[in-house]
C-alpha cells in the first residue's frame, strides 16, 4: 500500500440511501439524447429530403457533392463529424452522456459498483476529449455556412427567376436555430478559456481588459450552456424535421411576407 | 410534540448497524441537534465531530437520507418525517467511529500542492478583476462533501492517484491568482489525476458554498493541462517562444 492509499469498502452497482427516484434524473437524457441520436443518424443516411426552396436541413450544411458526382453515400456524412465531435467532447454533454448512458455514476451518492480498473479521461477513447476545442474552432466554421443558409432562407425565387425577399415559417425556423446554436457555441468552455481564461492576471498584459470582457460575457453565456445545449440541440432536430416535412409535400411552407 | 426516527450508524472499523432513535422535534432545528439530543439522552456514547453549528466550520458533514450534506445545515422540517432519517458516516473516508470518519488523507493531499510563491519582481498590487475568480475558491470551508460524493474515491478508491474536488478547487485559487508564478499542471495531470475526473459535477451539487467547483475550477484547469499537453499548436507556440 502506499502513502496515499486508504482503506473504504466499495459498494455494489445502484447501492443507494438515497429516496428520492434518482433514476428520474438521467430517463430525459436518455430520451432526448438518444432519440435525437436515433433520428440523426437515420436523417444522416437517408440522404434526401434535406433541402426545400431556399431552405437547407442543418444536417446537410454545408452541402457538399450533392450531384454525387465523386462522393456515393448521403451527403450529410461528409460534413456530420463536425457537430458531432463538437457535441460529444462538450463538458455539459460528458456529464449528460457519462450519467446517463455510462451509468458512471448513474447519480450522485449511487453506486456504479467499485471498479478500481477506471480510468475516467486518462486512456483512449476518452483522452480524446482533450481535443474539443479543434472542434469548437470547427463549430465556429460551421455557423459562418449556417448563418449563410439562414440569410437565403429570405429569399425565394419570384417571377422570372428573380430572387425577392419573403419570410416563410421555415425561414424563421432557420434563423432561430441558427441563432441558438451560436449562443450555444459562443457559450463553451473552451471558448471561455480561450478567450481570457488562461490569463492568470488581465491587468498584467496589454490586451488583458478586453480579454477580461470576453471572459465576462462569454461567463455570463456559460453559465446557461446546459440550457443552451438543449435548445440547441431540440432546435436542429426540429429545423430538420420541418424541412424534411415540407420537401416531401406533408407540410406546406406559409408564406407570412 | 411531533417526534422522529433518526436511524444512525452505530458501529466501527469492524462492523456496524443502523440504530433507530426517536427524537422530539422542535421548531427549527436540525438533524445536528437531533443527534445530540440523542447523545445528551440516549446514547452518551455517539461519536459526531461538529463545531460551529453554523455552516462554516465544515466538520458536521454526513450522509443525511444518502445525501451528502451538512448536519448543521440540514432542518429536520425540509425532511419527509413518516419515515425514518437516515444519517451514516460519509463514505470516501475510513471510518473511526459512529459517524466520525478519518479524514487525514485530505491533509497528505494538501501538502503536495505547492504554496503561493510570487512571480519574481512582482507588483504587490491587485485589481478586483483579478481576483474576482480566486475568491469564490477562498469560501471552500473543507467540509469534504465534494470529496466524498466524487465516485473517483467513492467508487472507484481512486486515492492513491487522485486528488479530488476540494484539492482542484484549492489549485485552481493558486494557479489562477495574479501574483502567483508556479506552474502546477503536471501535478495537476501527473500527481492529482485531474484526467480521472469526467466532470459529472456532483461536487457542484453538494457543495454548501456553492462553490461552482466543476465550471470555475475543475473545466478551467482541463483547460490548462491542455494547453501545456495535449493542444499540439498551443506547444509549437509556446516551444517557438522559447517558454
Amino acid at each position: 500500500m502506499g502513502a496515499r492509499s486508504v482503506e473504504t469498502k466499495l459498494a455494489a452497482f445502484g447501492e443507494t440511501q438515497r429516496r428520492d427516484a434518482w433514476w428520474v434524473e438521467i430517463l430525459p437524457v436518455v430520451i432526448l439524447l438518444g432519440g435525437f441520436g436515433v433520428y440523426a443518424t437515420l436523417r444522416a443516411f437517408e440522404g434526401k429530403f434535406y433541402a426545400w426552396g431556399p431552405y437547407l436541413s442543418p444536417f446537410y450544411s454545408p452541402l457538399i457533392d450533392p450531384r454525387h458526382r465523386w462522393w456515393k453515400l448521403s451527403p450529410a456524412l461528409l460534413i456530420l463529424a463536425g457537430p458531432l465531435g463538437f457535441r460529444a467532447t462538450c463538458y455539459y454533454y460528458r456529464k449528460a452522456y457519462y450519467r446517463a448512458f455510462f451509468l458512471d455514476p448513474p447519480a450522485c451518492a449511487v453506486s456504479e459498483g467499485g471498479k478500481r480498473s477506471y480510468k475516467g479521461e486518462t486512456s483512449f477513447p476518452f483522452v480524446l476529449q482533450n481535443i474539443h476545442r479543434y472542434f469548437l474552432y470547427l463549430a465556429i466554421l460551421f455557423l459562418l455556412f449556417l448563418w449563410h443558409d439562414a440569410y437565403k432562407g429570405f429569399f425565394f425565387s419570384g417571377r422570372l427567376g428573380l430572387q425577392e425577399f419573403g419570410i416563410g415559417i421555415g425561414s424563421l425556423i432557420l434563423l432561430v436555430n441558427v441563432t441558438l446554436l451560436t449562443l450555444y457555441t459562443f457559450s463553451c468552455h473552451s471558448l471561455r478559456h480561450l478567450a481570457g481564461g488562461k490569463l492568470d492576471c488581465f491587468s498584467c498584459s496589454a490586451f488583458g481588459p478586453p480579454q477580461h470582457t470576453a471572459w465576462t460575457w462569454i461567463t455570463t453565456l456559460n453559465e446557461r450552456h446546459m440550457l443552451l445545449a438543449w435548445s440547441s440541440l431540440i432546435s436542429v432536430g426540429l429545423t430538420d424535421f420541418y424541412i424534411r416535412m415540407v420537401a416531401t409535400g406533408i407540410f406546406k411552407d406559409v408564406r407570412i411576407l | 410534540m411531533a417526534e422522529a426516527i433518526l436511524r444512525v450508524f452505530r458501529g466501527g472499523p469492524e462492523g456496524g448497524k443502523p440504530v433507530d432513535y426517536r427524537v422530539p422535534v422542535a421548531p427549527g432545528m436540525v438533524v445536528l441537534d437531533a443527534l445530540h439530543s440523542i447523545q445528551g439522552h440516549q446514547s452518551p456514547d455517539l461519536a459526531v465531530r461538529w463545531n460551529c453549528k453554523a455552516g462554516k466550520c465544515g466538520s458536521c458533514s454526513a450522509e443525511v437520507n444518502g445525501r451528502p450534506r451538512l448536519t448543521c445545515k440540514s432542518r429536520l422540517d425540509a425532511l419527509p418525517l413518516d419515515e425514518p432519517i437516515t444519517v451514516s458516516p460519509l463514505k470516501a473516508f475510513p471510518l473511526i467511529k459512529d459517524l466520525v470518519t478519518d479524514v487525514s488523507w485530505n491533509y497528505k493531499i494538501n501538502k503536495m500542492i505547492p504554496a503561493f510563491q510570487p512571480r519574481a519582481g512582482v507588483e504587490w498590487k491587485m485589481y478586483q478583476r483579478d481576483v474576482d475568480r480566486v475568491q469564490e475558491f477562498r469560501k471552500c470551508i473543507e467540509c469534504f462533501l465534494c470529496q466524498d460524493v466524487c465516485h473517483v474515491l467513492r467508487d472507484h478508491a481512486k486515492h492513491e492517484s487522485f486528488g479530488g474536488p476540494r484539492f482542484f478547487v484549492r489549485t485552481a485559487c493558486l494557479e489562477m491568482h495574479p501574483l502567483d508564478g508556479v506552474s502546477r499542471t503536471k501535478l495537476l495531470k501527473d500527481e492529482l489525476g485531474l484526467g480521472l475526473c469526467n466532470i459529472t459535477k456532483c461536487c457542484t451539487e453538494v457543495c454548501p458554498e456553492e462553490i461552482h467547483i466543476t465550471d470555475n475550477a475543475i473545466i478551467p484547469l482541463k483547460e490548462r493541462v491542455v494547453d501545456e499537453f495535449y493542444d499540439p499548436i498551443t506547444m509549437l507556440v509556446r516551444k517557438i517562444r522559447g517558454a
